[in-house]
């Protein structure tokens, strides 16, 4: 997504003034405006179940409710037989308790098995978000700093590639070549699950056994996410190279990796930690496709479970959730931005 | 009349046609420099070839071979002298719907893209050339579109929505087009500080010619630019919404094609024929477009063509 993204978008979210304020009401600022944002997403995910054309008890029913009393029972155990005020009242309050409902599969109140199927989540894109953006912002330095060389050359087009594939896909083909094995290589890798059944995952013998099972899914975001940094990186730290003031670095007489480190690469580190924040928001929604590729019982497979059944309430308290975690990173990236760039904070 | 011509050496032309002329010379200089881009020309050569594929499906595969009814190869067959690209499940032939599933892939991209294109480019032109309450609701509401996670709002409203090839259209343009409204934006606050619109203001230009004659001609290339970038993007989700089964089941896609070849297990049982083609396609058209994209970027935009 981000490639789209110009980096100076980020950081121009605010009316352009020239008077500059403190951190202090710029923090107060944008978590108001984070604040607005969680209401704006109550307000979608309220009417996006309930307003939306078509009757609910039609089409989350699937045709299985075919008389007129099975429809009643089906509005009223959803309160879907309120007033639409009173519905959403009812809706806020539950929210604002932690009660997100009790899921039609499992009998079990959602918010239990949010946060149970959340840590499989983490751990998978939290892993790979770290590494990919390490090794992606190293591969956009030396690339940008060498442009046009043959390092450059392979590192962008194989970043190219890699962003132009879908990375279920990906996850794929590393499951038929490492983990199902191909032709006469043998499988190497489990071909998914987060660890094997008759192992506790909180022995030694678990947690070795649960990181075997991450290596190829971690690898496979790892991959996906890696091509966005390291081209945003690229771009960024090209931005930087025509400044003068990496003319004056180098007539004060530093060394090349000097004036690369401290001073262009500090630079064009911060549309790249901006993209870096925001993308964390995503992570619940970029794990949805790898989580169904490899069976891991994460909160993305949770939602196309919940999808398939369908379990309305999980469906809601997922997207909930899903946009929270956006909202939140948002707000970290701004502050983190705005404290390391003061001339944002107009 | 004819001799301050013969003394300049040109013909009168209106001012219309004198606008004309020097549109077409900058079309002109800017297909100049994109040929001199060696990854937009690859680009651009895979796009003319996928659109004239799915142009032509009708002559290169007849039709018939989508039917599940009256198809009569032999079971996920290997790929063979008479099926090059091997059968899937009911016996089709891959390569019949590798080539009319690029159809459904590329029409669900451009038309998304439009619809995305339009919100985006209307609500970024006036956020951005009104000030006042007008331009803060506007990049409020752009704000918040922004953090909707897509993929979980594709899912909810495909469940609430049910599944067809319109809904997922709509699905895929009303969450893309925030991004463009902010690249907008910042454009038409650049252009509309510029003298010539200032220009046209004193001498009482209204607002909306302000914007539909001076603004957006303005505006357009980098539309335009982002425009192929924002296929690329639709195209992959498209492709991501229909393996997770949220597509209209009854079109092939290579989305589709996709998630058929994970349910009946094609990685375990190694029929590679009908995994590999539809996901190699996938990158080859989402390539052709960023690589597209990113060219004319740099043709449209000086800052980024100095720096290379």
């Amino acid at each position: 997504m981000s490639l789209v993204a110009d980096p100076g978008l980020v950081s121009e979210s605010e009316d352009v003034q020239t008077r500059t304020r403190g951190y202090a009401s710029y923090l107060g600022l944008k978590v108001l405006g984070a604040i607005g944002s969680l209401m704006f997403m109550l307000v979608v995910n309220f009417f996006l179940f309930r307003v939306l054309p078509g009757d609910p008890a039609r089409t989350l029913g699937r045709g299985r409710l075919t008389t007129d009393a099975q429809k009643a029972a089906f509005n009223k155990a959803y309160g879907l037989n309120q007033p639409l005020p009173e519905q959403f009242w009812t809706f806020l309050k539950n929210t604002a308790h932690g009660d997100l409902g009790i899921s039609i599969q499992y009998r079990v109140p959602v918010s239990h098995l949010i946060w149970e199927r959340l840590w499989p989540t983490v751990l998978l894109v939290g892993t790979s978000t770290i590494l990919a953006t390490v090794i992606g912002v190293y591969l956009g330095i030396r690339g940008a700093w060498k442009r046009g060389g043959r390092f450059d050359k392979i590192s962008t087009s194989l970043s190219l590639t890699l962003y132009s594939m879908p990375e279920w896909w990906l996850g794929l083909m590393l499951i038929a070549g490492l983990g199902v094995g191909f032709w006469f290589v043998p499988g190497i890798f489990p071909t998914g699950g987060l660890h094997s059944p008759d192992v506790n995952p909180s022995s030694l013998h678990g947690i070795l056994d649960t990181t075997w099972h991450l290596v190829l899914p971690v690898t496979t975001l790892t991959l996906a996410y890696l091509a966005d940094y390291s081209l945003i990186m690229r771009s960024s730290l090209l931005d930087e190279l025509g400044e003068d003031y990496l003319l004056t670095a180098r007539a004060k007489g530093l060394r090349d990796v000097q004036v690369r480190n401290r001073h262009a690469v500090r630079n064009a580190m911060l549309p790249t930690t901006t993209i870096i924040a925001l993308n964390i928001g995503f992570v619940v929604s970029g794990a949805i496709t790898v989580e169904t590729v490899f069976s891991i019982p994460g909160l993305g497979l949770l939602s196309i479970d919940a999808l398939q059944a369908p379990d309305f309430w999980v469906l809601q308290g997922f997207f909930l959730v899903a946009s929270a975690g956006v909202i939140l990173a948002n707000l970290v990236a701004n502050l983190i931005y705005g404290w390391l760039d003061p001339r944002v904070r107009t | 009349m004819t001799t301050t011509n013969e003394s300049t050496g040109t013909v009168p032309v209106s001012a219309r046609r004198l606008t004309r002329q020097r549109r077409v010379a900058a079309w002109k200089r800017g297909w100049a420099q994109f040929r001199t881009h060696r990854s937009g020309m690859v680009g651009l050569g895979i796009l003319v070839f996928f659109v004239l594929v799915a142009l032509l499906a009708p002559i290169l595969a007849s039709s018939q071979g989508l039917d599940v009814t009256t198809a009569n190869g032999p079971v996920l067959g290997a790929p063979s002298g008479h099926y090059l690209l091997g059968t899937d499940e009911n016996g089709r032939s891959v390569l019949t719907l590798l080539i009319w599933g690029s159809r459904i892939s590329l029409f669900v991209g451009l038309l998304a893209t439009l619809i995305s294109m339009v919100i985006g480019t209307l609500l970024g032109l006036v956020s951005g050339y009104f000030g006042g309450w007008i331009g803060r609701i506007t990049f409020r509401l752009t704000e918040w579109f922004l953090v909707i996670p897509f993929l979980p709002l594709a899912i909810v409203l495909a469940s609430v929505l049910g599944r067809s090839l319109f809904n997922i259209v709509l699905v895929i343009g009303v969450t893309s087009w925030p991004g463009t409204a902010l690249l907008i934006r910042s454009q038409t606050l650049s252009i509309k500080e510029r003298a010539y619109v200032e220009r046209a203001e004193a001498i009482g230009a209204g607002r909306w010619h302000q914007i539909g004659k001076h603004v957006l001609p303005n505006v357009m290339p980098m539309v335009f630019a982002n425009t192929t970038l924002t296929v690329a993007i639709a195209i992959l989700s498209e492709t991501t919404l229909s393996f997770l089964g949220l597509g209209d089941p009854t079109r092939t896609s290579w989305g589709s094609m996709l998630d058929s070849a994970f349910e009946i297990g094609s990685i375990t049982t190694g029929s590679w024929w009908y995994i590999v083609p539809p996901g190699v396609c996938v990158v080859l058209v989402v390539l052709a477009f960023t690589l597209i994209g990113q060219a004319l970027e740099e043709v449209l935009n000086p800052r980024l063509r100095a720096r290379s």
